[in-house]
């Protein structure tokens, strides 16, 4: 084990922290398993009770070292078959920052998981074996993150132990893989050469690698800008739920209260309320119990209008200056995340924002496929894990955004209504590998943001 | 009349970020919103212990200035801390809430449930649990699990579906996408909610502190007889120890988890205020369940075997 710098914060230290969303993803034998174990043990974050239960199950199968993988293989089906599950949620700190780290495995049902991690992280680890170099599955994790949004991705270039910790090595696969990134659209890619086995660059800078002067893992992790971008975006406020405590205290209070999806809400702002398109004013807004003068994404608050109009969870309050459009023809780009296809006339029920409606899948006019981004036309229908582009009608209308503008409000589910399953993760407007095919959509319909 | 909010804007550098704990208390409000919002007849699991004390503030806080919109459900193992019991009763007095309680104690009176060798009465509440959700036809039931306590939990997710037996399945799990909860089941299905999942010990803390949040005592040092049993300090009582061949003596001691008295360890510490006890969790080197439950050590899947069978 390296030696480490002390990590435990200052008690003042700790309040003033921020929270960062991170997902790992790689394949089976990259070492994910063991950079995520490097990443606990080497930030102090696994405890004495948790590390004794791996030493004891290592011992107990002959290994020498304690296996850090073990850290993360929670269920018995796992530690039966060695395989992990599902996405496992981790937590560790340091003093400058909360992280938050959606440990997606790796295995064939790779694109459901990684796009499950992938939904909430600021940052997305890709891993990549030294050896082997950028290889179809490094393609599509590279692809996922940039379908996904992800605003920044780390290619972890790892096993370098074993390739002599040759510059020549990493800077091949370093430029490779950004070429292809940058083209997807992956606005920013930092390529760190690292040995999660030996701890190489992974919490401590490498002694082996004195080539390299950037960051270790951890300290880019640390330092990287959490997404301040929602707030410069057009402010929406989806209401979930009225609150009204017809109380002696309160006999007239009215209050939307919700989640700022993106963008900054202030008093005395003019605003629209979609789909019904009524006008108000904001007269006060209240950040759980507090009156402030403005909020921002993500805070949760209740919003107090000039007028008392009909609003109900469901509506969608926007800035009238910069209200979205309404529509009842979505057309996304989805991952299909269930087990039972989606199949072109499906009844479906969408879910987006705070409003669930009835839906029909009218055209799924291709399937992604993710190994060279190529399109194949009217699949028909999609199965688990498959990408495609789909249009559905809407039995309401919808204030949708382009997920390339807000992942918060240009996001949504297929429910099958039947049984409640999550059918398909879906985002809104264009996507980075059909851009002819999304540019056709949009002369059909003007009120897409492309 | 507005003022502008600066504590946010103290904590952190740039000018529209939030602190963590803002962060973690703006999702959770998030989430007992959607529930209120899509579910008929939610409640929330309270124990009197600090997560679901949290819970409570973060609902109070949700729905502010009106009352909070579901009832307390407590699972009364009967060998619960008389500290704690008095805390939940004057809490729903405090706040005009409902409160249901299902009695271990009445399933073993009643021989439905019998009572363990070891004594031990956690797993014993799944049973009152399960029956409560159903006879009284929850159909969501928040509680205060973390995904930081323990590797099984890792994996719930934020809405878990339980099936007619209020089973856990983790191979049946719906992908948790951004933050768009489904909340849909059958009739006699229910959701489990966990409005908490992205908290750590340290957090829950943290925002006890910051929002000035009153705790049982038995949170703080104080002494109390107590003895000796698996590596752990068992409250001395009538639930059933000490046992002929253990001795109690009086120690200094805290509570870093309240459940029930039989499997619920105390540490040894001299922390009387919050920020000793924040202090001395920042340092610890032992996790909240390794420190102090027993039914976690059984074997090495004891939380998910229980979660199975509709534990939370």
């Amino acid at each position: 084990m390296t030696s480490t710098t002390d990590q435990v914060a200052g008690l003042d230290d700790l309040a003033a922290t921020t929270l960062l969303r991170f997902a790992t993803a790689g394949s089976v034998d990259d070492g994910k398993s063991t950079l995520v174990g490097r990443l606990l043990h080497d930030s102090k974050s696994v405890l004495t009770d948790q590390m004794e239960a791996v030493e004891a199950v290592s011992a107990r199968r002959g290994q020498d070292a304690p296996d850090l993988a073990l850290l993360t293989d929670g269920l018995r089906a796992e530690r039966e078959q060695g395989i992990t599950i599902d996405v496992a949620y981790r937590y560790f700190a340091t003093a400058r920052r909360r992280f938050i780290l959606a440990d997606t495995p790796g295995h064939v049902q790779y694109t459901r998981n990684m796009v499950t991690g992938a939904s909430t992280a600021d940052l997305a680890v890709v891993l990549v074996d030294a050896r082997n170099g950028v290889i179809e599955q490094t393609r599509r994790h590279a692809a996922v993150a940039a379908l996904l949004r992800v605003p920044h991705v780390v290619l972890a270039v790892n096993k370098m132990d074993l390739v002599g910790y040759a510059e020549s090595v990493f800077a091949t696969i370093a430029e490779e893989f950004t070429a292809y990134a940058s083209d997807l659209g992956v606005p920013e890619i930092t390529a760190i050469p690292i040995s999660a086995l030996a701890g190489d660059n992974v919490v401590e800078p490498s002694a082996n690698m004195d080539w390299y002067g950037g960051p270790t893992v951890l300290e880019h992790l640390e330092t990287v800008p959490v997404s301040h971008d929602l707030t410069a975006c057009p402010a929406r406020f989806p209401v979930q739920y009225v609150i009204r405590p017809q109380t002696p205290e309160h006999p007239d209070y009215r209050g939307y209260a919700g989640q700022i999806a993106s963008g900054v809400l202030r008093v005395g702002e003019a605003v629209t309320v979609l789909p019904s398109g009524r006008t108000s004013v904001i007269e006060g807004i209240d950040a759980l119990g507090e009156p402030v003068d403005i909020a921002w994404a993500p805070q949760s608050v209740t919003v107090r209008l000039k007028d008392d109009i009909d609003i109900s969870r469901g509506d969608l309050i926007a800035p009238s200056a910069n209200a979205p459009a309404t529509t009842q023809d979505v057309v996304a780009t989805v991952c299909h995340v269930a087990d039972q296809p989606l199949a072109v006339g499906a009844r479906v029920l969408i879910k987006h924002t705070t409003r669930t409606v009835k839906a029909i899948v009218k055209e799924i006019p291709s399937r992604l496929t993710l190994d060279d981004l190529s399109q194949h036309p009217d699949p028909g229908q999609l199965v688990a894990n498959d990408i495609g582009r789909v249009v559905v009608r809407t039995a309401e209308p919808l204030a949708l955004d382009a997920y390339a503008d807000s992942r918060r409000t240009g996001s949504f589910l297929l429910i099958d209504p039947a049984d409640g399953t999550t059918l398909a993760a879906g985002m809104a407007g264009e996507s980075f590998a059909s851009q002819a095919e999304a540019a056709d959509a949009a002369r059909d319909d003007d009120g897409w943001d492309f | 009349m507005t003022t502008t909010v600066a504590h946010v804007h103290e904590e952190t550098d740039a000018p529209y970020a939030l602190s963590h704990l803002d962060a973690l208390e703006s999702e959770a409000v998030h989430i007992f919103r959607e529930v209120a919002g899509e579910f008929e007849k939610p409640v929330i699991l309270f124990s009197g212990g600090k997560d679901s004390i949290v819970m409570l503030h973060l609902a109070l806080k949700a729905f502010a200035p009106a009352p909070v919109p579901f009832a307390l459900l407590h699972v009364d193992t009967g060998h619960n801390f008389p500290e704690v019991l008095d805390y939940r009763d004057r809490t729903v007095t405090e706040h005009g809430l409902r409160l249901h309680v299902a009695s271990v104690q009445d399933y073993i009176d009643a021989g439905t449930l019998r009572e363990r060798p070891d004594g031990t009465r956690n797993p014993l509440q799944t049973v009152p649990l399960t029956e409560a959700i159903h006879n009284l036809k929850f159909d969501a039931v928040f509680g205060g699990g973390r995904r930081d306590e323990e590797k099984a939990r890792a994996k719930e997710r934020v809405f878990s579906l339980r099936d007619e037996f209020s089973q856990w399945d983790p191979r049946r799990q719906r992908p948790e996408l951004w933050q768009l909860y489904n909340g849909r089941h059958a009739p006699g299905e229910h959701v489990r909610v966990f409005p908490l999942s992205n908290w750590t010990e340290l957090d829950v803390w943290q925002y006890i502190a910051r929002e000035g949040i009153e705790l049982p005592e038995i949170y703080f040092a104080h002494e109390r007889e107590v003895f000796r049993r698996n590596g752990m300090w068992l409250t001395a009582g009538e639930w059933g120890g000490p046992k002929e061949d253990e001795t109690t003596e009086t120690r200094l001691i805290r509570y870093r988890t309240v459940g029930d008295m039989s499997c619920t360890g105390a540490v040894d510490s001299d922390a009387t205020t919050l920020d000793a006890v924040i202090a001395e969790i920042a340092v610890s080197r032992l996790t909240e369940r390794g420190a102090t439950r027993a039914d976690d050590k059984m074997s090495e899947a004891a939380m998910e075997d229980r979660k199975r069978e509709g534990y939370f």
